[in-house]
């Protein structure tokens, strides 16, 4: 209970846990946001979302590499992975979008495995990380740092929901998506095609993790199987928020980020994932009871 | 199917027909091994086996093993453990029972070969590693199993003692040093962990911040908030390519001023190469250096193998392949000395062995430790690595203390 002690003593310290946790949060929202979008849109639980960051981490990666700054890496990354995220539709998902939720798990679990042992032959198992330059503003002589890459990322999550929350309100498009969202079968006989608002969908879906992945290459390590984590957390957090809830995605993504920060500082690093995972459990089952004495249901 | 039955007719003549030319010309010893090809030890696993290759080449390229006057080429069979060890002790019976192996060489990481030795000791195997640094692989009472580097106890124990030393330079007792430590949940990293503890205690040293790191660590904020509000003196990490590269990155970024900051596999990561200014003044406990003064007579000095590596496969030799490298030269030593390719001849010429390799002097205690080599501790110094310690050796006086970039 040392640390906990040290947490009262140091006043700061709680302070600088909180922002890093807000700041970190604000990347785990991405991917939790494309998730809540694909499981709301089309009925499917992406296991392979982590993978879909994991590669956008990669992109980011070799754009640096290749002499362009990260920061243009992230629109760059985020436009890659679009048109990877149509072709993976069009090559797989659609078999699987009107089908039981398990087919779908099992088979995005499968292109998780895929992506992953993919990614281990053509980029290997090295940490690779991408250098955004940007150095670390201190505050009150160093005793608070904010390394400005965390600052912009935050910046780009906020920007990326807010354009998403957008686009799904006003354009067309937006509109062909909430649609299918709501009754796809009402909307085909309206004269929607919703196969391609699918595809779209789930490209949407991959251009934001791509833009999540590239966000995480600057901040901290790619490797290629950084995946799982943000999988999971991507679906703890679309569990507390709900679906259709964009806003309470990035608020309880925020949340997920401070509570691990601490957990991780308290009980020790060893525990920080545990911890998520735990907060999972718990959430779903307390989450049961709420849903069943509401008799409501997840979508 | 009459296609399907040709070709297998053409394959057994074909087999039938290289048999009988290979019993023309040189015998062939062959090695088995099991190294992680995918999975989450692959670069390790490549540099494994391309320390082996390039041993087994410079052996055959020098006209192969005198084994009893006759001389025998070297060759491998590999195969892909996955980085799992239940796989990799399946692939060890395999080897042995299916291909007829009769000499295994290690696998990479003590997980695998903890998985593997059982099955080579089993069947009575020699099994040579020098990628698995679990000291618990020499309480077990093994008989076919011998390691050519140091036991994982050792990685850090040298960051301590030269913190001591240093806190001695500057006027201050050892007693004072204070200690934060972060290591990764795997026997290797608990190993380290476990030495530093002994060491520590040995001066009396007050270790302060000890937390354990998940095997997915992607972050490593929260532990090193806590490092910095109680600053400490030395701040040790372990926790392979990962933790290397995110103690480097983020005790930059987040300002984390400890005077020495020491961890393991800092030159796999290329800390010194890909971190650039951040990776100054960091410390790298290693088994190996290309800049140490150890000969043998295949490839000369330590930096004339690391020349002959890297012209052969594009990447400067890290220790992992020195290692495995060093693993083939003990094998080829003991099979001539035991004038004979029986496993249990060759088993007591290993445990005499008293071999100089480009890798380090090798003598086996009665348990398969090496016992006459030691540790190597550098420092990133402008971007490159510097031998520090053990004095001896110590190319440059170690750089004290980090200082952060601006």
């Amino acid at each position: 209970m040392d640390n906990l002690r040290l947490l009262f003593d140091a006043p700061l310290l709680p302070v600088q846990l909180l922002l890093d946790g807000v700041l970190i949060g604000a990347i785990f929202a991405l991917a939790a946001l494309g998730m809540a979008l694909v499981w709301g849109v089309m009925g499917i639980i992406n296991v392979a979302q982590g993978e879909l960051v994991m590669l956008g981490g990669y992109a980011a990666y070799f754009l640096y590499r290749a002499g362009i700054h990260p920061l243009f890496g992230v629109p760059l990354a985020a436009a890659l992975l679009f048109c990877l995220g149509w072709a993976l539709y069009r090559s797989l998902i659609f078999r699987v979008v009107d089908q039981d939720l398990f087919i779908s798990i099992l088979a995005t679990f499968g292109l998780s495995i895929l992506l992953q042992q993919l990614a281990n032959a053509f980029f290997g198992a090295d940490v690779r990380t991408a250098e955004s330059g940007f150095g670390t503003w201190a505050v009150r002589g160093g005793a608070i740092t904010i390394a400005r890459i965390k600052l912009v990322a935050f910046g780009a999550a906020l920007l990326t929901g807010g354009v998403l929350v957008l686009f799904l309100k006003s354009s067309r498009l937006g509109q062909a998506i909430r649609a299918t969202a709501q009754n796809a079968r009402a909307a085909r006989v309206m004269g929607v095609d919703t196969d391609r608002v699918y595809a779209r969908t789930f490209a949407i879906n991959a251009a934001i993790c791509g833009a999540s992945g590239a966000l995480v290459a600057m901040t901290w390590i790619v490797h290629p199987y950084l995946g799982l984590p943000y999988t999971v957390r991507s679906f703890m957090i679309v569990i507390v928020a709900g679906l259709g809830n964009l806003q309470a995605v990035l608020a309880s993504a925020v949340a997920l980020g401070v509570a691990e920060n601490f957990a991780g500082f308290i009980f020790g690093a060893e525990y920080q994932t545990a911890f998520v995972f735990t907060l999972l459990v718990v959430i779903l089952v307390l989450r049961r009871f709420w849903l069943s004495r509401q008799r409501r249901y997840l979508a | 199917m009459p296609t399907s039955l040709t070709a297998r007719l053409t394959a057994v003549l074909v087999l039938a027909a290289g048999s009988a030319a290979a019993e023309g010309e040189d015998a062939t010893v062959v090695l088995g091994a099991a190294v992680s090809l995918t999975g989450k030890y692959s670069v390790n696993g490549k540099n494994t086996k391309d320390g082996y290759d390039i041993a087994v080449e410079r052996i055959n390229e020098m006209g192969g093993v005198k084994i009893a006057g006759k001389s025998h080429k070297l060759k491998v069979i590999y195969y892909d453990d996955e980085s799992t060890p239940a796989r990799g002790a399946q692939l060890a019976e395999r080897l042995i029972n299916q291909d007829g192996v009769k000499f295994v060489l290690g696998a990479y990481s003590s997980g695998l070969t903890k998985a593997m030795a059982p099955v080579t000791e089993k069947y009575k195997v020699p099994h040579v590693e020098g990628n698995a640094a679990a000291r618990e692989l020499f309480t077990q009472g093994y008989r076919y199993l011998f390691a050519v580097l140091s036991t994982a106890d050792y990685y850090l124990r040298d960051a301590v003692i030269l913190a001591a030393e240093m806190a001695k330079e500057h006027g201050r007792n050892p007693k004072d040093v204070k200690i934060a430590m972060a290591f990764e949940n795997d026997p290797f990293s608990l190993d380290v962990r476990e030495g530093v503890v002994e060491e520590a205690k040995k001066y009396g040293m007050k270790i302060l911040v000890d937390d354990k790191l998940p095997p997915e660590i992607n972050d490593m904020a929260a532990t090193l908030t806590k490092v910095k509000a109680v600053k400490p003196d030395l701040l040790l990490v372990s926790g392979h390519e990962k933790g290397a590269t995110l103690v480097v990155r983020q005790t930059a970024e987040m300002k984390v001023d400890v005077p020495m900051v020491a961890s393991t596999h800092c030159d796999s990561a290329k800390i010194a190469e890909n971190l650039a200014q951040a990776a100054d003044g960091v410390l790298c406990g290693s088994q190996w250096d290309r800049h140490l003064a150890y000969q043998d007579k295949w490839f000369g000095s330590a930096e004339q193998y690391a020349q002959r590596f890297e012209k052969r496969f594009n990447y400067p030799a890290p220790y992992q392949a020195a290692e495995s490298t060093a693993v083939v030269l003990v094998f080829a030593d003991a099979f001539a000395r035991a004038g004979s390719l029986d496993p249990e001849k060759v088993r007591d010429a290993l445990a005499s062995t008293d071999l100089m390799t480009m890798f380090a002097p090798i003598k086996f205690d009665s348990t398969g430790k090496n016992i006459a080599k030691q540790m190597v501790l550098y420092q990133v110094l402008n971007g490159t690595y510097k031998v520090v310690s053990p004095r001896k050796w110590a190319e440059t006086k170690p750089v004290w203390p980090r200082k952060l970039p601006q």
